[in-house]
């Protein structure tokens, strides 16, 4: 088995701080639009850094994403950031028509996602919010699981052209992905090898896949771990080959069931080569107030659910 | 009337509430839930005319509903102690399987909660689509309403209040807890909210304001006068200036406390400023 190491728990938020800090210096089309929630989502360096590219909105995401849309006509590539709740469902509509339908070179970047968030409680623990950004034709759908990862991720999303919905959270979580790694949109990272079992993951819930997968092989069981850091476009050949080798899948992610990762898995595999798979997601709930641990556990989004998971898929092969 | 000095007390120990909530879980909003415990102790004590059990519909009674979510730790703290439900239970803010949220919701039935709210500006729409239904109904009573000035920044708002003039809805009182701050900084800073009072008068609202929106008795006799202007063809805005983090010398006069809670220490601090007056839950 690969080793991983929790190099010291960070935010995924202040990877995508530190991902913008380091775009504003080296890409001056770089521009943010922030609605009133600056240090929620790291974004304080580039606003010192770069007072004239830095727009603060007010509590107003309706019209953060609609100036954003127009920022892109004569080149600039904005990011704008809020919380995922404000950022999707509060401004579907802008996103649907002034950025995914018209096209626009729109980063939509979005804390705070799942039930991580804590304390706050469901109004802003959005769980539905990759459903409602996938079922967008022609938008990038990612959701990071560490901080190195979102960081990469936050500088990759600058090169590509295209909407995209960059989805992170709260709180400090193990950081193991490499700093130097080369972040490819659509394209799956292989974390572990097996023969057993699928694990799919995306988001927060990698690390407890890879914690799952070091449990059961101590039980003999031994898992390939894939982690999806682009839900859309999904990476079809990367699972596909892995559940042929396999024959059965659990997907993992702290969303709703309903239009998370793991019902694009199962479109996937349904048409193209059927096996069982079981679901770590929430099941069609709001979230509730809670520390993200008491949170995790409760809606069974962590490593001993996942092993469950898997004992449970395995019988069903 | 409820006893003058006994509503004084109660404001003293809503703050005390206030801050020990958001201690013990070391979350929550302090900073404008203190700004605004004369108003919820006065509009709870002196103006609703509530009935003694609750029920969602409200019928034959003044329905409030909270638009700025995040202050929940006045809003409980003041439900509690009118007997909407338990005051023991404000030890449970923010915990796992708690009634009382981060932010107010009807989802786990706390009774006193009528809208979920904390994704902000959606309250005076709620509050609008509630007024229609008591005038539908014929009840004569009054829709209260309190929103953040940062929230004003929401468009949702500006639908609201157009309308409200527009179909003459005047059994609604919208108050404005007007601290001029918000989380990145004061109003001023972030996006300027120009001069609200015209901004409302030019929709088409009756305005009033209370200038001393931290001293109860001018709470309370403010919103009687407020009372008084409804039932005559407008809706009615309430500026109630406030200061964000009001009974708590650190606190107050910054955005630094909005959704910061206080230490062991700072709480002491905050505890000795606001001794106790009805005893503390
Ligand atoms: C739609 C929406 N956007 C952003 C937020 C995050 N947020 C919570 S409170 C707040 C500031 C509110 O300012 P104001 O209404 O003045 O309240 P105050 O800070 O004075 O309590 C923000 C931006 C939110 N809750 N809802
Ligand atoms: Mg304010």
């Amino acid at each position: 088995m690969k080793k991983y190491t929790d190099t010291g728990k960070k935010d995924t938020r202040s990877g995508f701080g530190d991902g913008l800090t380091e775009l504003g210096k080296k890409n001056k089309n770089v521009v943010a639009l922030c609605a009133d929630l600056t240090g929620s989502l790291k974004m304080d360096e580039f606003k010192a850094n770069h007072p004239e590219r830095f727009f603060q909105v007010g509590i107003a995401e309706a019209n953060m994403i609609g100036m954003a849309a127009g920022m892109t006509i004569g080149g600039k590539i904005p990011f704008t950031g809020t919380f995922a709740n404000f950022s999707t469902g509060r401004v579907y509509d802008q996103i649907r028509q002034s950025v995914a339908y018209s096209g626009k070179n729109v980063k939509i970047c979005a804390s705070h996602a799942g039930l991580t968030l804590g304390e706050d409680g469901a109004t802003h623990q959005i769980l539905e919010d990759i459903g409602l950004m996938k079922m967008l034709p022609e938008m990038t759908v990612i959701n990071t699981c560490d901080y190195n990862q979102t960081k990469a991720a936050t500088i990759a999303i600058a090169d590509f052209e295209g909407p995209v919905y960059l989805r992170f959270g709260r709180p400090k979580v193990a950081n193991f992905t490499p700093a130097d790694q080369n972040f490819q949109i659509g394209k799956a990272v292989q974390l572990q090898e097996g023969t057993d079992v699928t694990i799919v993951a995306t988001g927060h819930l990698v690390w407890e896949a890879l914690q799952a997968a070091e449990t059961l092989n101590e039980k003999g069981i031994t898992a390939d771990v894939i982690n999806i850091h682009t839900i859309k476009p999904l990476d079809d050949a990367a699972i596909l080959k892995s559940v042929k080798k396999t024959g059965c899948v659990v997907t993992a992610e702290e969303h709703n069931f309903l239009g998370g990762l793991g019902e694009s898995v199962a479109r996937l595999l349904s048409t193209q080569h059927p096996a069982p798979q079981e679901f770590i997601a929430t099941n069609d709930t709001f979230g509730e107030s809670g520390t993200p641990e008491q949170l995790m556990d409760k809606y069974g989004l962590n490593a001993s659910a996942i092993v469950a998971a898997v004992n449970k898929v395995i019988a069903r092969k | 009337m409820a006893d003058y000095k006994a509503l004084e007390d109660l404001v003293v120990q809503v703050r005390r509430d206030i801050l020990r909530q958001v201690h013990k879980v070391n979350s929550g909003h302090p900073g404008g839930s203190l700004g605004c415990a004369e108003f919820f102790v006065a509009l709870f004590n002196e103006l609703m005319e509530r009935n003694d059990t609750f029920e969602m519909d409200g019928i034959d009674e003044d329905l409030f509903f909270l638009s700025n979510g995040h202050i929940s730790p006045v809003f409980y703290s003041v439900l509690a102690r009118a007997g909407y439900f338990p005051v023991e239970e404000l030890n449970t803010f923010r915990l796992l399987n708690s009634r009382l949220q981060g932010h107010p919701t009807t989802h786990e039935g706390l009774p006193g909660v009528r809208i979920a709210s904390g994704s902000l500006g959606q309250g005076i729409s709620v509050s609008i689509g509630a007024a229609l239904t008591k005038k539908l109904n014929n009840d004569q009573h009054i829709i209260y309403t309190l929103c953040g000035d940062g929230e004003l920044q929401e468009g949702q708002n500006w639908e609201a209040i157009m309308y409200a003039a527009g179909n003459k809805v005047d059994n609604l009182i919208v108050t404005v807890d007007l601290n001029g701050q918000q989380i990145d900084g004061s109003t001023d800073n972030v996006l300027p909210l120009g001069n609200v009072k015209s901004k409302f008068e030019a929709f088409g609202w009756d305005v009033m304001d209370i200038e001393k929106g931290n001293d109860l008795k001018a709470v309370m006799s403010g919103m009687k006068k407020a009372k008084e202007k409804t039932g005559n063809g407008k809706p009615v805005c309430v500026l109630l200036h406030t200061v964000m983090g009001n009974g708590v010398d650190f606190m107050m006069h910054t955005h630094d406390w909005h959704g910061k809670a206080p230490n062991d220490e700072q709480l002491e601090n905050a505890l000795a400023q606001n001794p106790v007056t009805l005893g503390d839950y």
